[in-house]
């Protein structure tokens, strides 16, 4: 039902995940999401859990670069495909376009959505650098945050656009 | 010494100093006043014209953590050793437990604690054995994996005996409804600080009511040239906040330790000592990052008792971390209410008369009332106000922003609009002239500036399906002051610095702020200051609800450091031959003020501390003014927050949608501190009240007392489509009352807005919706193109 750290009494099975471009091997259970396979086997718990059925867009990760629900997918289930956390957007040195621009709109209240938040805007800005306010709403349009947010992440996009070459 | 130091709360006879202060309105009558203030307290503090780093918008210290993943919130704590649990609820509505057995859980692979709740007794006997609502905690248990847990919950046998139940507040009013209580077993006080006045009659489901009478409203009646009289209604709303309630207690022989989703680190680490006989010595409560409260979570909770009895049985920490559903059905809502106002006025809009009657339902809890906006926010020689709580078998309600004031201001701010179209006076000319607050009188003005106001249409001006409207509406709320609220800063011999208190932030920002406020003070940038809080080993913190957080910290952390930069006053004076009073602080440096080219850097001033660090603790001291009231640790201001937010709408009158395309939220803090921060509350507070306006309703089915939306899927919350054009404007009020003179605006900001929606609605459509929330089937029902929901 939630994050899970299954135990062994219930069948377990051994998955490879490629995660932030390390080869990860964890045993899970077959009904593992790969947000519980995240949060618990792999101690990556940037990624969050909200509604943990794909109605919040809390738990959003990267599969090959493209914004997925992490609890609607089993861990089983992810293959070769490349996953990519928030952990793994910033280097060790710089930060992601997207994430500077969150501090910087202060596009972040408790924080709790914002690694949801920052995945679909760092996806959207990777395929359309010149998004216009209208993309971006849709494409957090299933990231939900309560403390209201999404005037200063609309904000933060605004800052990042590229005009398109003339 | 200083006029108006006659109240209740004012400074005592300790040493006091008079001192002038900033009084008054930015840009409308900002002034002087001469206070006299505890002698420990710092000079006044100029106007943020004149500083530095207070009154700009600092960057929030905690965001980097914050977008790149590494804030860890209680759902992220792990500890070795680590228990899973989970409660098991109640199935039914309302029944009677005969028995419950948890034996078999108890031999289950991999458990290793069992509470059981709900005690069965005989037939009749201890209200322990009844469950009132789906979703009351019954047992819980702990093992060593969530599917472990689960597996063993479904040995768990529960034999209920299912009694009748009532969940809609308008079934649960009638006499012949089933009761949820006896007189002997209903709940006296209500939970989570929610004003519900105690010993108050109950009669079937109905408590109360709560009298307020003022004058004589009849007589009122008959002196008013007009009146108007309509009933309001609001849903239950439930919080909705995205990390869930969740904790991880580890309790240990040499005291118990909990890592808690709270907004009161304080009150639960108090909660916990007595529920567990724990001298508070013993008990730490940690709370780093917060994902929202709302005034969910401003309590330990059950789900927190059993995690930490879990813990006791278990010896080792257990996390319990509720999933949404239970989010949705048991941890808080904001209860429903019904209201029926009626106003008299004379033809100039002097108000003659107010009369209010509602009924509200928490659920199983209390506290479901409207508040006295009614009566206070335009003032009334003749008032009568009776508010009754209504019992029905659902999860009991707790705070939610602006709790009572929410509901007040749907109906007053409507019936106000109607009272001003009756009169035939533009709805701002007549809070003009019954509104006595020249802060609101300013933000009216400003606001009917920015958005368009003077460009108002007549109702349902608009030819074609869509038509467009704007309305205002008027915000009012309590300016809440915690003085069990002390922060310490250290200043270490190399000049750098900490700052410490057992406050938490929910995200509002509340660690930035006192950074803010203690750079200001030690001459550095808030970059420069490690701010420690979250921590009940740390000094006192105050609650993060009712709007206080900012009002009750920051003055103990301008104030501590004030004292601190005392001390390296006199360290530097030698080093430069000055008079300590002589001196100030400034970019890092400690200066003569009347030749500042004679300065030292501040570290050097703390290396010569007798000990590693210079440090002092303040406490909240009292409103320089005095309180309006005053309750052991919390005291109410004697001004109010207020706020006046515009709306504008697009509606189309085929499909029923509203479109929210523009508000305008004029809002007062007192001092503001951060700018851009209070810009993302008042977003988040206007965003949160068109959600309630136009979305957001808890749906329980009457046949089985069950919620059929408890998910983000189908209880619908206002999305990145949905978010209108925000335009935040803040004043400047300045009241000598404190420190710093700042308080709090996440809850103004969410009062006003569904009110000027449903006022935006009628001036768009000319049918004015009354009832909550205004949903395209409400839109079209209100406009005969459909059958109304309520209809036989
Ligand atoms: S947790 Fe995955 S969408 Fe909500
Ligand atoms: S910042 Fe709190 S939910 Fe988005």
């Amino acid at each position: 039902m939630q994050q899970s750290d299954p135990s062994a009494q219930f069948g377990r099975s051994t998955v490879t995940l490629e995660v932030n471009g390390t080869t990860r091997v964890i045993e899970v259970e077959a009904r593992t999401t790969l947000a519980q396979a995240l949060r618990g086997p792999l101690g990556l718990t940037g990624t969050k859990i909200a509604c943990d059925r794909g109605a919040c867009g809390a738990c959003t990760v990267w599969l090959d670069g493209s914004p997925v629900c992490s609890c609607m997918l089993l861990a089983v289930g992810v293959g070769h495909r490349q996953v990519t956390t928030i952990e793994g957007l910033a280097t060790a040195d710089e930060l992601h376009p997207v994430q500077q621009a969150f501090i910087d709109e202060d596009a972040v209240q408790c924080g709790f959505c914002t690694p949801g938040m920052v995945m679909s805007c760092a996806a959207l800005l990777n395929d359309q650098p010149d998004c216009q306010p209208d993309d971006v709403r849709a494409a957090i349009s299933g990231n939900l945050c309560r403390c209201g947010t999404y005037p200063h992440v609309l904000a933060a996009m605004h800052r990042l656009r590229k005009d398109p070459a003339p | 010494m200083n006029a108006g130091d006659d109240s209740a709360g004012g400074p005592s006879d300790s040493p006091t100093r008079a001192e002038p202060f900033p009084y008054g309105i930015l840009g409308v009558d900002l002034a002087r006043i001469v206070r006299s203030i505890p002698a420990d307290e710092p000079p006044p503090l100029a106007p943020n014209a004149e500083l530095a780093i207070i009154g700009r918008s600092a960057t929030r210290l905690d965001a980097r953590d914050k977008v790149t993943g590494a804030s860890r919130f209680t759902v992220d704590v792990g500890l070795p050793g680590m228990l899973h649990g989970r409660i098991l609820r109640s199935r039914f509505a309302h029944a009677r437990i005969r028995s419950i057995d948890a034996s078999a859980a108890l031999r289950a692979p991999g458990v290793r604690a069992v509470e059981v709740l709900a005690q069965p007794t005989a037939p009749h006997g201890s209200n322990a054995s009844t469950v009132r609502y789906v979703g009351q905690p019954l047992a819980a248990v702990a093992a060593d994996s969530l599917a472990a847990v689960e597996e063993a919950l479904q040995r768990i046998e529960v034999d209920y005996e299912p009694l009748p139940f009532v969940v809609d507040l308008a079934t649960a009013r009638r006499p012949t409804a089933p009761p949820v209580y006896t007189a002997d077993d209903a709940p006296r006080g209500s939970a989570s600080g929610y004003p519900a006045p105690a010993g108050l009659p109950l009669h079937g489901n109905v408590r109360g009511p709560a009298i307020v009478d003022r004058g004589d409203v009849a007589r009122g009646f008959a002196d008013a040239d007009v009146e108007v009289e309509s009933d309001y209604a609001t849903q239950v709303q439930t919080h909705c906040c995205l990390e869930p309630h969740a904790i991880v207690a580890d309790w240990r022989a040499d005291g118990l330790t909990v890592h808690v989703s709270t907004q009161y680190t304080s009150g639960v680490r108090h909660e916990l000592a007595e529920a567990f006989g724990l001298p508070l010595a013993a008990v730490r409560v940690i709370a780093k990052a917060i994902g929202g409260g709302f005034g969910s979570k401003s309590t330990l909770g059950v789900y927190g008792r059993l995690a930490v009895g879990l813990s006791r049985q278990a010896r080792a920490p257990v996390r319990i971390v509720l999933d949404r559903e239970e989010e949705q059905i048991d941890a808080g809502n904001r209860p429903s209410t019904w209201q029926r106002l009626r106003l008299g006025a004379r033809r100039d809009g002097t108000l003659t008369a107010v009369r209010l009657t509602s009924y509200g339902s928490a659920g199983v809890g209390l506290g479901a009332g409207v508040w006295s906006l009614a009566e206070r926010l335009y003032p009334c020689a003749n008032f009568l106000g009776e508010q009754h709580d209504v019992f029905t078998n659902a999860g009991a309600g707790c705070a939610m922003r602006g709790p009572g004031a929410v509901p007040g201001a749907w109906g007053m701010e409507q019936a106000v609009d109607e009272l001003a179209e009756r009169l035939g006076i533009d709805p701002l000319a007549l809070r003009d002239r019954i509104d006595p607050s020249p802060v609101r009188r300013e933000e009216r003005r400003i606001g009917a500036q920015r958005s368009g106001w003077f460009e108002r249409r007549p109702p349902a001006a608009d030819p074609g399906p869509i038509k467009r409207g704007i309305g205002c509406a008027q915000s009012l709320w309590m300016t809440n002051v915690q003085l069990n609220a002390a922060c310490e800063v250290r200043v270490h011999r190399d000049g750098s610095v900490e700052v410490f208190s057992g406050v938490q932030d929910i995200g509002t920002g509340t660690g930035t702020v006192m950074a803010q406020v203690v750079a200001e003070v030690l001459g550095l940038t808030p970059q420069a200051i490690t701010v420690r809080i979250g921590d009940t080993r740390f000094p006192a913190g105050p609650p993060s609800y009712g709007s206080r957080t900012t009002a009750s910290i920051t003055p103990p952390a301008r104030t501590a450091a004030w004292h601190v930069l005392q001390s390296l006053f006199r360290e530097a004076a030698p080093l430069l031959d000055a008079d300590p009073a002589a001196l100030f602080a400034h970019e890092g440096r400690i200066g003569v003020r009347d030749d500042p080219a004679r300065s030292i850097a501040l570290a050097q001033a703390a290396a010569r501390s007798r000990t590693d660090f210079v440090s002092a603790v303040a406490s909240r001291a009292d409103d320089y003014a005095g309180f309006d009231v005053r309750m052991g640790d919390a005291a109410i201001a004697r001004q109010y927050l207020g706020g006046v937010q515009f709306a504008t709408v697009a509606v189309d009158t085929e499909t029923g949608i509203v479109r929210v395309e523009r508000v305008v939220a004029v809002q007062d803090c007192g001092r503001p501190i951060n700018p851009r921060l209070i810009e993302s509350q008042v977003q988040g507070g206007v965003l949160m009240g068109m959600s309630f306006a136009l979305f957001e309703e808890r749906l329980l089915d009457r046949h089985t007392g069950h919620m059929v939306n408890a998910n983000l899927e189908q209880y619908k919350l206002a999305g990145a489509c949905e978010t209108p054009d925000i335009e935040v404007i803040v004043l400047e009020n300045y009241q000598a009352n404190s420190a710093t003179d700042a308080y709090g605006i996440a809850e103004p900001a969410n009062i006003a807005t569904a009110p000027a929606i449903a006022n935006a609605v009628y001036n768009a459509i000319g049918v004015r919706l009354r009832s909550l929330p205004i949903t395209p089937a409400a839109v079209l029902a209100a406009l005969g193109k459909i059958p109304s929901r309520d209809a036989p």
